[in-house]
């Protein structure tokens, strides 16, 4: 592998590994403060204890996703510096705006939340919480504001000096189209893994403490929600992809010529057999069945034509299955979602052969998240900011491989040991009995808690 | 307006090197000052509450520095690629380590978490003091502002000079120094005492070392330091915790200012040709961007260091580190 491709394959490891924790914090956050406020309204008992239990996963999963999320903001220039030199006007603004605006809210106000039971007055403590799953969902918003405008450049000026971009306006920025699609699709897939991992810990434990159940149903509600809406926002996003990237939908199809009312392979094996549904394609890329959807050689011909010769053919095959797996596995995990809800309905008990396997529902949303973002960025190739830059000029001058890979396996070795911890503490945490938070007595000065 | 923008960056990279370089002292120190379990738990709670908040001052630097000045970001991360990614490293596993700490069972899980952090402190300080070196010094910069060479040591080299040794020993020193008197500052009963006899001797042991570095080189910035660590000292020794710790930050702020007001106008030098070094105005965002930033900052920034004043203002009483019988 020469530079550039271990330069990929490390953005691809660092950013899915971080992508693992980021809509796990952005779910529990939001599920944490909804069960303090629902525990302040109704003094139930179960609402604190679950309270204290999300807020403990959410600790350790927000830790996680922290740390990685550090390397993120450092990687622009380590790995990607002319990307960083020519973009960094336009793209900058948003990673510091981010830290300055989000970071620092949820940082800050997650800690004082954990702490801080016994010292803030109990609005305030409920605020506190309220504000981290705020700064959670700003994160994302900028942050997918500026992977939009890798994806749909916008708001920006080519200094014809320099041929360095110019930030003309933030708020063009911030509302591109493709941020304001993105974005309510994101956080659904969110909600779906944050749910799922509810359901899946609350079913593990249901025998031990009733409220688990709440929590199970909790979490299958809310992945169910999730999966409505990340159905709906998904259809909406492809329809905006197709206008930006038409080349990102053919190559999700695999299709090579400009077809009107084009169908959508449900599965294909090799180019004998597929099982084709009429139309559909259309109607996901365009809304309407009769539509024209275009085909990859056309477009390669055309951007031949418009951005000189070359290759502008994503990786198909990838994009392909991404494309379809990741439906598929969002549609089974509503599916599973519904069927629990179904057979839980009004204090029935779920049968042995669901309860068995459902511990293992995360997997599912967990592989839709992550194909849809391998879908979105795989198929976006070979731009880095599309029909402006290509990736190959945006890695750092001068970068070695053997650096690149010396940091790889740094990665891989620390992110690695990092999940296996990981598991292990939420699966001891989910392990211990449901109790309060115990409230110290104020006596100063106090004794050391076990932090 | 590009002035402006750049004492924001030095700020927030002093206010990074300030706030969090206590939480790495007292990561480096805790785990050795507190002698059990326990006094370890009393050590570690003091930056409980505060390590993450700090360490968001790191992500405000970069993205400011990024937003502010791209080619500075770009020159600096991709000319000292490795060392960066080894920092990244350390600062991955001592987050973790401090955050896991509390959340398994058993003193051994704790004990290995405390080893761990401990050990990723000291890492970190030693990087970035060496870093903070080789800034002062600056990168084999070429005409567009890369540095080229062969393998692992194009980027690894910078750090592996007697100068980065220097700056390796100062980074520990300075954050020994801001943990000891912030644990002395922030506990009571025996690691209290521990930090307090351990800030008298680094203080005093450093105003020495320092004095002859001085000498040694005739910086006038140098001799202040020592100064500032003798008073530390001196300070600790006479219970004067609040204001030892508050003479160690000083000393760590003017020591980044000096850092990276060294060159002047030019950020960021090259040793191969001055021709080639990174200046203020070359590395700047246009002024549309920075305009925004202004915006951004003035609205946000003294928020920020509100809400955080109010977290240490909540978590202002001392932890004791002393069995309290029940």
């Amino acid at each position: 592998m020469n530079v550039l491709d271990l330069t990929r394959l490390q953005f691809a490891v660092v950013t899915i590994y971080h992508y693992f924790f980021v809509p796990l914090s952005i779910s529990l956050a939001a599920t944490a403060a909804g069960l303090e406020i629902a525990w302040w309204r109704t003094r139930q008992d179960r609402f604190l204890r679950l309270t204290t239990f999300v807020g403990k996963l959410l600790i350790v999963t927000f830790a996680v996703g922290v740390v990685t999320g550090l390397v993120q903001e450092f990687q622009f220039g380590m790995g990607w510096s002319a990307f960083a030199r020519f973009y960094g006007d336009v793209f900058g603004p948003a990673l510091a705006i981010e830290g300055m605006l989000a970071f620092f809210l949820e940082a800050t106000f997650l800690a004082l939340w954990h702490f801080g039971r016994d010292r803030l007055p109990r609005a305030v403590h409920t605020a506190t919480i309220v504000i981290v799953a705020v700064g959670t969902v700003l994160s994302a918003f900028i942050i997918l504001a500026a992977n939009s405008f890798m994806q749909n450049p916008v708001a920006y000026a080519l200094d014809p000096a320099t041929g360095r971009a110019r930030l003309t306006s933030f708020t063009d920025l911030l509302l591109n189209k493709v941020n304001l699609a993105a974005f309510p699709h994101t956080l659904s897939g969110a909600a779906m893994i944050g749910g799922a991992l509810l359901l899946s810990l609350g079913v593990w434990r249901i025998a031990s403490d009733a409220a688990f159940r709440t929590l199970a149903r909790l979490g299958a509600w809310t992945m169910l929600a999730g999966g409505a809406l990340t159905a709906l926002t998904g259809d909406r996003l492809g329809k905006v992809i197709t206008q930006v990237q038409p080349m990102k939908m053919a190559a999700a199809e695999a299709l090579y010529s400009t077809t009107t009312g084009a169908p959508f392979s449900i599965f294909a094996v090799g180019k004998s057999f597929a099982i084709r549904v009429p139309d559909l394609l259309s109607i996901l890329a365009k809304g309407s069945p009769g539509a024209t959807v275009q085909g990859i050689d056309d477009l390669q011909a055309q951007y031949a034509a418009q951005y000189g010769p070359g290759s502008y053919v994503p990786m198909v095959r990838v994009a392909f299955w991404s494309f379809r797996l990741m439906i598929g596995a969002g549609m089974l995990a509503a599916a599973v979602a519904a069927y629990y809800l179904w057979r839980t309905r009004r204090g029935r008990a779920a049968p042995h052969w669901l309860t068995r396997y459902l511990p293992l529902i995360p997997a599912l949303p967990a592989a839709g998240n992550t194909l849809g973002w391998l879908f979105t960025e795989t198929a976006r190739q070979p731009w880095i900011a599309f029909g402006i830059s290509k990736v190959a000029d945006g890695i750092s001058p001068g970068l070695t491989s053997s650096e690149v890979l010396a940091s790889l396996l740094g990665f891989a070795t620390v992110y690695g040991v990092l999940a296996v911890v990981w598991f292990r503490l939420v699966r001891r945490l989910a392990r211990q009995p449901l109790t309060p938070a115990e409230s110290a007595p104020e006596s100063a000065p106090e004794p050391a808690p076990v932090y | 307006m590009i002035t402006f923008w750049f004492a924001v960056v030095v700020l927030a990279w002093v206010l990074f090197f300030v706030l969090e370089g206590f939480d790495f002292g007292v990561g480096l120190l805790g785990p050795l000052l507190g002698r059990d379990d326990h006094e370890r738990g009393a050590a570690v709670t003091t930056i409980g509450p505060f390590w993450d908040g700090n360490e968001v001052w790191l992500v405000a630097a970069i993205g400011v520095t990024f937003a502010a000045f791209p080619s500075w970001y770009a020159a600096m991360l991709s000319g000292l690629y490795l060392p960066i990614a080894v920092l990244l490293l350390l600062l991955a596993i001592r987050g973790v380590a401090l955050e896991f700490r509390g959340k398994g069972d058993g003193e051994r899980w704790r004990r290995r978490a405390d080893a761990l952090l401990a050990a990723s402190s000291a890492g970190i300080v030693l990087v970035w003091g060496a870093l903070l070196a080789v800034f002062t010094r600056g990168l084999a910069l070429g005409a567009d502002g890369s540095v080229t060479g062969d393998g692992i040591g194009r980027s690894l080299s910078p750090v592996l000079t007697p100068a980065a040794g220097l700056g390796a020993a100062a980074g520990a020193f300075a954050a020994a120094l801001l943990g000891a008197t912030f644990l002395s500052l922030r506990t009571t009963g025996p690691v209290r005492r521990r930090a307090r006899t351990l800030a008298r001797w680094l203080g005093s042991g450093g105003a020495a070392a320092l004095v002859v570095a001085g000498i040694g080189t005739g910086s006038r910035l140098v001799l202040a330091a020592a100064v500032l660590s003798f008073a530390a000292g001196l300070l600790s020794r006479h219970g004067r915790e609040a204001l030892a710790f508050a003479a160690t930050a000083a000393g760590v702020a003017g020591a980044v200012v000096a850092v990276f007001t060294a060159h002047g106008p030019v950020i960021l030098p090259s040793t191969l040709d001055p021709a080639w070094s990174l200046t203020m105005t070359e590395a700047a965002a246009t002024a549309s961007t920075l305009r925004l930033l202004t915006v951004a900052g003035v609205v946000v920034l003294p928020g920020v260091l509100a809400y955080q004043a109010f977290s240490y203002y909540i978590f202002r009483r001392r932890v004791a580190s002393e069995r309290i019988p029940s």
